[in-house]
């Protein structure tokens, strides 16, 4: 793929004043892959939300007005509480505020009832300071994005012992979004490698590579991911779990990748300019590293966007079914395994609310696989 | 066209015989096996149970001899239709199962039905009305579909029948046509249930191949064939499924086998939530239990589903499309 051949022919796509006309031709290659996948409203939509989550996975502490086991006995199974701008008798405050509660048991059922007390109203509040905590584990600080003074907030509500469920679905978004990376890192270490082998070298490794590689894709996936799941030992720290996960959903994640390289590889092998890299003496690694890979890294970025979706999801479903993350850990998977039966979700309905954050994370990630699979090739029309 | 066939079926073999050895070995990952989980077990129910007889009984289940015997051991029962016995439930994994699996392929069926039931028409509806309202709104579903995990949907349906309508929440029947002998009542009752599983497992499939349909319909709508047909005068309806759409089908058929490797792969946890009595909570509870030959079992039985789906997608697609048939032929 040459660098100036056919960059006329996105004139027409990417252009819309006249400065924009010449700077197209001395634009660089990722420059005019970010004005194509520019013109994607959904995928800039796309990659706004993510920049959100990657906002909220850096600073979960200081966004959460709570820590995630931190427990509020008093309004345990409480629902999620409105933020009010008017009160009970239709006065505008300026400052929202969230109404104080009253929680009893019931005689006859025993079964805990909240009930909003109108009577008293706490003002909600910019950076309050509650909870130490250490940011990015180096500064001392306790203040919080938001919060109410003398009461609580619950945005979305609280679990079975009390513990705020916004909080704990912040701190979530952090660890599955980065066994979501770690994952799909991991799968392109070893998709790159195990695709490069069987590209490059061919032969023998080649078909070795590629049986393994149909025969991964040819199985189902979930119940292997159980299995490998179940095989762990149930004393291990959430830690040790942790990284486990990661790398049993790297594992199955590597294939499209390693085939996408393979054929990448394949096709480049016989292009002259390898062939006058390989004649002035350049070593196997840095052909590859340094005039093969470039000319296909776009395609790379597209499949590791489009397989994040995926290793979310499938440790979403892994720790729903206990199989995965483990409490104390929390990750959207875990909060949704207290929502795993019908009886407690239809007492606490708003236990749901972490799925909604992985529904947005896995739209997000597809709209802007959709926008970078165009972007791939900006010589295209 | 024969030795296409006839390749392709070698290839199957192989790939069943790796596959049971990758089940095999699964089962064998977790650390300690039954007799150790078995103890644990009784030493929590306060049984005191000592080395030796767990000892004895590894010695009894065989668990002590070489793995490639116990391998070859395996295997060569569940050629002859043994697959061993399930410690958990104490009766033959064969038994155990054969009772679930008979739901567990009606759902997987009924879904794969449904989705292309559902995906074609509304994929070749997409392409050919591209950018109405009725696209924007398939396409804006299709993308949820795809985005929501399979066990969500299931508990937002579960809420919403439970909320809403007062339905039995979950399971295959009514509680009143639980125990009932099997009617024409107790399977229309069944029916009526066995919707909502094969909606939610169909949910994504049908996303998936909604936007496939559409994107190559969208591909082979503006060639030049079909607009020679066109000129030809033969009706825009005839048209359409005669050449445009039954090129469009290639993509469609060759994923067949791999859609049905994404149904098997869901229903466990689908089943688990919807608590439905098929395999998906056996195979669970089995994995968590170490019951390694009912586990086991299991696997290679998803497995063997998935490779034989995709054996009849390859075969189909031969059938389906002459130009490989040839290409095979040369």
């Amino acid at each position: 793929m040459s660098r100036t051949t056919g960059a006329a022919g996105v004139v027409g796509a990417a252009a819309k004043g006249s400065p924009r006309t010449r700077s197209y031709e001395v634009a660089t290659h990722w420059q005019l892959m970010w004005w194509k996948f520019r013109r994607h409203h959904m995928a800039i939509v796309g990659l706004s939300v993510l920049g959100i989550f990657l906002v909220i996975s850096l600073v979960p502490e200081f966004l959460a007005p709570y820590r995630a086991h931190t427990r509020d006995l008093r309004y345990a199974q409480g629902p999620p509480m409105g933020i009010h701008f008017f009160d009970s008798t239709g006065t505008f405050h300026a400052r929202p505020f969230v109404y104080g509660w009253k929680s009893e048991r019931d005689p006859v059922t025993l079964r805990r009832i909240t009930t909003v007390d109108e009577s008293k109203l706490y003002p909600m509040q910019w950076f309050v300071k509650a909870e130490p905590y250490k940011l990015f584990k180096l500064f001392d600080t306790d203040i919080h994005l938001f919060g109410v003074e003398g009461s609580k907030v619950h945005l979305f509500g609280t679990d079975q012992i009390g513990r705020d469920v916004f909080s704990r679905t912040i701190y979530a978004t952090r660890t599955s979004l980065s066994i979501g990376f770690i994952g799909v890192m991991i799968a392109f270490v070893l998709g790159l490698t195990f695709g490069g082998i069987s590209g490059y070298v061919g032969g023998m490794m080649d078909l070795v590579v590629m049986r393994v590689v149909e025969f991964i894709r040819s199985i189902p996936t979930l119940p292997l991911w159980l299995a490998l799941a179940a095989a762990l030992p149930r004393d291990w720290s959430a830690t040790q779990v942790y990284i486990a996960v990661t790398v049993i959903l790297a594992m199955i994640g590597w294939t499209h990748l390693a085939r996408r390289v393979r054929g990448k590889l394949l096709a480049l092998r016989e292009e002259d300019f390898v062939l006058a890299a390989r004649l002035s003496g350049c070593s196997h690694v840095r052909i590859i590293g340094r005039h093969m890979l470039p000319s296909f890294m776009s395609y790379l970025i597209v499949d590791l966007t489009i397989s994040f979706p995926y290793i979310i999801l499938a440790e979403t479903a892994l720790s729903f079914l206990g199989l995965g993350m483990r409490e104390p850990a929390v990750s959207w998977g875990v909060l949704l395994f207290s929502a795993q039966n019908v009886r407690s979700l239809v007492l606490m309905p708003w236990l749901l609310i972490p799925g909604l954050f992985v529904i947005v994370a896995v739209l997000a990630f597809n709209f802007v696989g959709d926008g970078a699979r165009d972007a791939a090739d900006p010589y295209a029309k | 066209m024969l030795r296409l066939i006839g390749e392709r079926l070698i290839s199957t073999v192989i790939l069943m015989a790796a596959v049971s050895v990758v089940a095999f070995i699964l089962i064998q990952l977790p650390p300690g096996d039954f007799a150790d989980s078995y103890a644990n077990k009784k030493a929590q129910g306060g049984v005191v149970i000592t080395l030796e007889e767990v000892d004895e009984m590894r010695n009894k289940l065989g668990l002590d001899r070489p793995l490639y015997i116990q391998y070859f051991d395996w295997i060569g029962g569940v050629l002859g239709g043994d697959f061993g016995f399930s410690w958990e439930f104490h009766r033959p994994v064969s038994d155990v199962i054969g009772e679930r699996l008979g739901l567990t392929l009606a759902l997987a069926f009924s879904t794969l039905i449904f989705t292309y039931l559902l995906a074609l028409p509304i994929g070749i509806y997409s392409a050919v009305r591209q950018y109405s309202i009725g696209d924007h709104v398939m396409t804006l579903l299709g993308y949820i579909g795809l985005a929501t995990p399979n066990f969500m949907l299931a508990l937002i349906l579960l809420y919403v029948g439970s909320e809403l309508f007062g339905l039995s929440a979950g399971g295959l029947f009514s509680p009143e046509y639980a125990e009932a002998e099997w009617s024409l009542a107790r399977f229309g009752d069944m029916l009526a249930h066995l919707w909502v599983p094969v909606v939610v497992l169909g949910t994504a499939g049908t996303a998936f191949q909604m936007r496939t349909m559409r994107a190559t319909l969208l591909d082979e709508i503006n060639k030049m064939y079909v607009i020679a047909a066109r000129a030809g005068g033969i009706s825009e309806f005839k048209l359409l499924m005669k050449y445009p759409v039954r090129m469009a089908l290639n993509p469609i058929v060759s994923t067949l086998g791999w859609e049905l490797t994404n149904i098997i792969s869901g229903a466990p946890i689908v089943a688990l939530v919807l608590s439905l009595p098929d395999t998906g909570p056996l195979f669970l509870q089995a994995l968590l239990n170490q019951d390694m030959y009912l586990a086991g079992a299991m696997i290679l039985i998803y497995c063997v589903l998935v490779v034989i789906g995709t054996l009849v997608s390859d075969l189909l697609l031969l059938w389906l499309d002459p130009r490989i048939r040839l290409e095979g032929a040369r």
